[in-house]
């Protein structure tokens, strides 16, 4: 194999209708997606000889740790640092990811995901950053949990899988885990309603159709179908002791 | 006195974000400048840990120990006053983000764990998994996420800084930043900017670096009157996994968890690693540094494995040497390393459980960066700086896992120093909107001229020409005759540079402009850099000239300070402050000499 052809799903601005544009490049061992990238942009001309303009991707760490990078990929959404051209099926598609509003070309606009960590008050209350000396202690089993939960990069590729998220009819996977990360601790815990609150919404956990799909996609590994089991389950004790208590 | 303080902060990394905390818990106000959401940072990609003297295992380790490591390590060219401070308050900024829920592993008795990293016979190193920088930097974007939904920090993410705001007295009075959607220019004024902008790796083309660490921001500066210091101490990571698109970092900690770096004692042993007996391994740092073994300090394991290779020794004659975790259970890898190992995986196909990884130096981080006093104020006033961008803390080599704490340490000691500059500062001094508007002007005209200009030079091509003079003649090893060809070069490079074309008739989210904006700031920084090299006859810490083999301290025990001037940089030199520990000679072939404490 002397070359790799690749498709590229593009649109110039966010108001633009898409259309693909086929690209090829010289093969060499040991490419990811973003080399590709790299490479047509530096000459952006097409298959077929036609000058064009470059495409426009986000990228930053490409060690699959930022979660920027994220489209999909012949039709599976995932980090193209880490997507090598060797393992992938030719012609390589890529496409921007659907769940969010597309910019340019394959860059979305994930802020309402961050806008999620703020609903769910993903933080913990701290008194001050003043010297308090050492946190709780914590079980390492514990600690083991929690962290699976803290690598979660906001890359969005959960929701995008998801068949229930579609902006704001669900709050989905990503902010859910992060409510399992806080009320697990100690401290954390002491927000323990608020955080629910933000998923119990007609939004929120109970939208989940179980699918499963988020935890297939996730490319951390984070257990996310038990994160929303945990969650539901919280909240449903929640919702009852607030009922019992009126 | 000023109450209604504002203050700008160019970058959302460690450093940016403990700044903006500081500030925001203070009840100021935080403009937060970021080229990407913070969240994305490239700290996410500091993996092994964050050194703090807590002595937990009872090894006799303290605040002193640390700091002597530190300067030490530093081959004595740091100042330092700051680095003791920074070991002082470094079990705290521990302690502080045990507190804000970060998952540190722990011990038995559910306290905070330490391993060992290198430069050090102490477990001095905290650490979540193999992706510390990650946790960290979640912990702080939390924080500050909160503080946003209190209205006292406003992100600007997607916002990439172009220059400072200097009134007629040249008072910083704020930035002018690029939205990088929509290309627009826009002064933003502020009673003290803090630029956290982090390392300038794609200086060198391929480096650990993410795609944002390109100096950018640190460039304007200087060219805008900051000095920048130490521009040639650059460290190269020991372990990397070469890339076709960058250098992925394989943590120090994988040597610090037992970790062993070897290569086939006979020349072009083909045979596969696990079927070469022990006694046909030269274990070569175990053998030349007996006492430190594989966790020698960055720049000496980087020039052994280098010299290693140079000499035919690499495997398979090529370019790497072993780093072999195949003898320590794979449970232990898992818990301890999985976020590395998983790394190596993915982009190599190897199982480094099983079969032993192959890796080579790569350039990793800038110990030289804008200068600052002890309170990170910049020589421009109302300018501060923090984190790699600074060159405060880490001398001729950084040690490993002392990059997060000096991030943090730099951010929390730069937010009351900026303050203090806030509050007293004579604000009529702006000039009304004069500045800001003839800032903004200048960069448009500047935007302008690129976007029109349509030469036969490809600005990605000149990138990679940069890149590897750089790679090729100003990093493990150095020699005057190849940092003058490199510095013609860039000269070179700079004139190409006018006859460059954008080359993207969409300017809606190109990437193109911004691109080129950056590339011309790199070249700048480049010549500071080389040149720098060029004139530090000597050998210190990560600068290596087989012509001038020896540390050299009556010479050369000396800050380089760079100052921007249209025919390249003016050098000048500091004396360094060495009142707490007095030079004495590195040999980490031996014990760490016993230091008398002050």
């Amino acid at each position: 194999m002397n070359t790799v052809e690749i498709h590229i799903k593009r649109r110039p601005s966010p108001d633009a209708p898409q259309h693909w544009e086929v690209f090829e490049i010289p093969y060499r061992p040991n490419l990811n997606v973003i080399s590709c990238l790299m490479e047509i942009r530096k000459n952006p001309v097409t298959k077929s000889g036609q000058q064009t303009t470059p495409p426009s991707w986000d990228m930053n760490c490409l060690e699959q740790v930022c979660g920027i990078c994220t489209m999909v990929i012949n039709g599976r959404v995932r980090q193209s640092c880490s997507a090598l051209v060797d393992n992938l099926d030719k012609p390589i598609k890529l496409e921007p990811m659907t769940k969010f509003p597309n910019i340019r070309d394959l860059i979305v606009d994930r802020s309402q995901m961050f806008d999620h960590l703020k609903r769910v008050h993903a933080w913990i209350e701290l008194d001050g950053t003043h010297d308090l000396g050492p946190g709780p202690r914590m079980d390492q089993e514990d600690v083991m949990e929690r962290y699976a939960y803290s690598r979660c990069m906001t890359c969005g590729c959960c929701l995008e899988a998801c068949p229930q998220y579609d902006e704001d009819h669900y709050i989905g996977p990503q902010a859910i885990a992060q409510v399992r990360l806080f009320n697990m601790h100690p401290s954390g815990a002491m927000d323990r309603e608020e955080r629910l609150q933000g998923i119990m919404g007609d939004d929120g956990i109970t939208n989940c159709g179980n699918a499963q799909n988020c935890v297939k996609v996730c490319p951390m590994n984070i257990p996310l179908t038990k994160a929303i089991y945990e969650e539901n389950r919280e909240t449903v004790l929640y919702g009852l002791l607030g009922w019992l208590k009126k | 006195m000023a109450t209604d303080i504002k203050i700008a902060i160019v970058g959302g990394g460690l450093a940016g974000l403990a700044a903006a905390m500081k500030i925001a818990e203070a009840g100021h106000s935080v403009d937060l400048f970021s080229v990407v959401p913070v969240k994305r940072s490239h700290s996410v990609c500091a993996q092994g840990g964050i050194n703090g003297a807590v002595n937990t295992k009872g090894e006799g380790d303290s605040i002193w120990e640390h700091f002597d490591d530190t300067v030490y390590g530093g081959d004595f060219l740091a100042n330092q006053p700051p680095a003791k401070a920074m070991c002082e308050m470094a079990p705290a900024i521990i302690y502080l983000f045990d507190r804000m829920g970060v998952p540190f592993s722990r011990t038995n008795e559910g306290l905070l764990d330490f391993r060992r990293f290198g430069g050090t016979k102490h477990h001095r190193t905290a650490f979540a998994g193999a992706s510390t920088g990650q946790q960290l930097l979640y912990a702080l974007d939390e924080q500050v996420r909160r503080h946003e939904v209190a209205g006292k920090v406003k992100k600007y993410e997607g916002w990439e800084m172009m220059s400072l705001v200097l009134d007629d007295h040249q008072v910083c009075r704020g930035l002018v930043a690029m939205n990088l959607r929509s290309l627009e220019l826009k002064a933003f004024p502020a009673d003290a900017v803090i630029i956290a902008s982090g390392g300038p790796g794609l200086i060198f083309g391929k480096s650990t670096n993410s795609m944002v660490c390109t100096g950018s921001a640190v460039a304007a500066c200087y060219q805008q009157g900051a000095k920048y210091a130490n521009g040639e101490f650059i460290q190269v990571h020991p372990t990397s996994i070469p890339g076709e698109d960058k250098l992925r970092l394989m943590s120090e900690s994988a040597r610090g968890e037992g970790g062993r770096v070897w290569v086939p004692k006979n020349k072009g042993d083909k045979r596969s690693p696990s079927s070469i007996p022990e006694n046909e391994r030269l274990y070569f740092l175990e053998e030349k540094y007996p006492a430190y073994g594989n966790l020698v300090p960055r720049d000496i394991a980087t020039r052994e494995i280098f010299q290693v290779c140079l000499a035919g020794m690499g495997v398979n004659g090529e370019n790497q040497v072993y780093l072999d975790l195949t003898h320590i259970p794979a449970e232990t890898l898992d818990k301890k390393l999985g976020a590395i190992l998983e790394i190596y995986e993915m982009f190599v196909g190897d199982d480094p459980r099983h079969v032993p990884m192959r890796i080579f130096p790569g350039v990793h981080y800038s110990m030289g960066g804008l200068w600052v006093d002890f309170d990170q104020r910049t020589n421009v006033s109302g300018l501060l700086a923090a984190g790699e961008c600074d060159y405060s803390i880490h001398g001729a080599n950084r040690l490993g896992a002392n990059s997060l704490v000096s991030c943090v340490y730099g951010g929390f000691i730069a937010a009351p120093a900026a303050i203090e500059w806030a509050q007293n500062v004579e604000r009529n001094g702006s000039n009304g909107s004069r500045v800001y508007d003839q800032e903004t002007k200048h960069q448009q005209e500047i935007n302008d001229r690129l976007i029109k200009q349509s030469g036969k030079e490809n600005q990605y091509k000149l990138h990679d020409e940069m890149g590897k003079i750089m790679t090729d003649n100003v990093t493990v090893i150095r020699y005057n005759d190849r940092l003058k060809q490199t510095d013609d070069k860039l000269r070179e490079l700079t004139d190409r540079y006018d006859r460059i074309s954008i080359n993207d008739s969409n300017l809606w989210a190109t990437m193109a402009l911004p691109h080129a904006r950056q590339l011309r700031n790199m070249l700048d920084l480049a010549r500071v850099i080389t040149l720098g090299a060029l004139n530090r006859n000597e050998s210190r810490g990560a600068h290596y000239k087989p012509d001038f083999p020896d540390r050299d301290d009556p010479n050369w025990l000396k800050t380089t300070v760079a100052e921007y001037s249209g025919e390249g940089p003016v050098f000048s030199y500091d004396p360094v402050d060495i009142s707490l520990l007095p030079p004495r000679k590195r040999d980490y072939s031996h014990e760490k000499k016993e230091t008398a404490k002050a």
